[in-house]
């Protein structure tokens, strides 16, 4: 992957200060991108070592507790029962908490990038945010970290009676992260009266001498991700949500009926069905969820790559493995239904795609040679 | 900066910081209380059927349903207030690209932002009046009107690819 020994493209009148070879101070605007990219890959790692290690098995706990639950209120035993349900709702807690990181981490990302945009919009000072961007990002990385750490933490030493340390540390990060947006706003504030730009736009989406396919395939894909994963919740949300909440209440409802009439095998049938119910609600959420955010996420990364200092060759590679990647993981994480773990081995391959088309533009990144940060000091210095 | 694209970044803006303002008082004050009830009467069902009230048992369990319901509505509102804005946000940067007349992108902007903060308030209502047919008919409705936007977002964009 040789890095492209020429300036940034569509900044001729800001020359850059940097060589290719040297890593540019960061700005605000390139801690975003490259702190943004960090986590969503990082989320994404989490959540694919999470789905291959953790959540099978974990469901697979969950069915054993309902079982035995099953089997103490037929031995009419209420202790037991209590037992078994302190249990559960340690698993559940477990997977839960592990989802929520996953989900926030990507999410900080994604945030991260999006302020990567709209940074020249904000009206304040370079050093201020830079500042901002460095407390995004460490709240973006604490926040997934507080709340994978409540599973372990628990009450211990806690004065709350519902909220432990981890929970605190949580809480605390996302109120760090609102702080940060709220600030952004007065800065978008402060620009539309002033109406200057605070540094360069980002580069023209097409400039002449720029191969315009990565990007274009990135913000088509894109939008095109986001519109089906919006048909696809109108679709799960009109016909099935309703219908898997009755479900649900039903099952559990002849569940306990088959365990009172000491019906065990009836009883193991119900918490199967349960277990299919599940199953069912969660790919077609997790289809939804990781549909849009994979398409949200191309249109993203539609902006930055003219920060992504590849060859064309390498550049085009990296978008087709992470468009081809974030189709790969909903619909066969669909297909789960059907054919089971072979199709989740494949949707895990998906996610793995995109981890490695995101490392490789990360990778690019790290090439860049600040051309655009030049600029944007030049604008700061005039400030 | 054209009225559509500030309609979208900022009214993207403030949903997010709304959606997690919402999301971070809910874990607060709310969530850990509600998942506690939500596995307490699950518990109860099951230990009040083991001692043979079934009653009880029933009672119990349609808890549970009713507080599944509401804590299911209320994740899914802060999760969608803040992916909605995220969206918006991105198309605000671009949307000089979506190649309509300004009056046009200003109705899609302004499509966008309402059915982006109605959708989710929408499920959020439905928690305080389950079933209820005019919050359902809301929320597909608004779901509707930003699915209706995005569509003329990317024939915007196509337009765009064929007429420059």
């Amino acid at each position: 992957m040789p890095a492209i020994p020429r300036p940034f493209p569509n900044s001729a009148s800001f020359a850059p200060a940097n060589s290719a070879s040297g890593f540019a101070p960061m700005s605000a605007r390139r801690l975003y991108i490259f702190g943004g990219i960090a986590l969503i890959a990082g989320g994404l790692l989490f959540g694919d070592v999470f789905a291959v290690f953790i959540l099978h098995q974990n469901a697979a706990r969950q069915g054993q507790a309902l079982i035995a639950a099953s089997r103490a209120v037929a031995a009419g035993n209420a202790a037991a029962v209590n037992e078994v349900f302190s249990h559960l709702g340690n698993v559940l807690e477990d997977r839960g908490t592990k989802v929520d990181a996953h989900v926030h981490m990507i999410d900080a990302g994604y945030l991260a990038l999006l302020l990567a945009l709209v940074q020249p919009y904000i009206a304040l000072s370079r050093q201020t945010k830079k500042s901002l961007a460095a407390l995004f990002i460490a709240g973006g990385v604490l926040l997934p970290l507080g709340i994978f750490l409540i599973h372990y933490v628990g009450l211990a030493g806690s004065p709350f009676s519902t909220i432990g340390w981890a929970s605190v540390l949580a809480d605390s990060a996302g109120g760090l992260l609102i702080l940060v947006l709220i600030v952004q706003a007065w800065g978008f504030w402060q620009y539309l009266r002033s109406r200057q730009l605070s540094e360069p736009e980002l580069p023209d989406p097409e400039p002449p001498d720029e191969d315009s396919m990565p990007r274009r395939a990135l913000l088509t894909g894109g939008t095109i991700l986001v519109l089906l994963g919006f048909l696809h919740g109108a679709y799960y949300a009109g016909t099935l949500l309703y219908e898997h909440e009755w479900m649900e209440t039903a099952i559990l409802q002849r569940l306990i009926g088959a365990a009172t009439a000491r019906n065990l095998d009836a009883a193991t049938t119900e918490v199967n069905d349960f277990g299919s119910l599940a199953g069912a609600r969660a790919v077609n959420i997790a289809a939804h969820s990781h549909i849009i955010e994979f398409g949200l996420l191309a249109m993203l990364l539609s902006f930055v790559q003219p920060f992504v200092f590849l060859s064309k060759k390498w550049k085009r590679r990296w978008v087709k493995v992470l468009l081809g990647g974030s189709v790969i993981l909903p619909v066969f994480v669909l297909l789960e239904l059907k054919f089971g773990l072979l199709a989740g081995g494949i949707a895990d391959i998906g996610g793995l795609m995109v981890m490695v088309g995101l490392v490789g533009m990360l990778v690019g990144i790290l090439r860049y040679s600040g051309g655009l940060d030049v600029a944007e000091s030049a604008a700061g210095g005039a400030r | 900066m054209t009225g559509s694209r500030k309609l979208l970044i900022f009214g993207g803006m403030a949903l997010a910081a709304f959606g997690m303002i919402y999301g971070l008082q809910y874990a607060l004050f709310v969530e850990h209380q509600t998942l506690d009830r939500m596995g307490g009467s699950l518990a109860q069902s099951f230990t009040a059927a083991a001692s043979r009230n079934l009653g009880q048992s029933q009672a119990a369990l349609e808890q549970y349903g009713e507080t599944k319901y509401d804590y299911v509505r209320q994740v899914d509102a802060h999760s969608h207030w803040i992916g909605l804005a995220m969206l918006m946000i991105v198309l605000g940067v671009i949307f000089e690209r979506v190649n309509f007349s300004e009056g046009i992108r200003q109705m899609v902007a302004f499509s966008l932002l309402a059915g982006s903060a109605l959708f989710p308030l929408a499920i959020i209502l439905q928690t305080y009046h389950h079933g209820a047919l005019v919050l359902k008919a809301l929320a597909v409705v608004s779901s509707g009107l930003v699915i209706a936007a995005l569509a003329a977002t990317a024939w915007g964009f196509a337009r765009s690819s064929t007429t420059a």
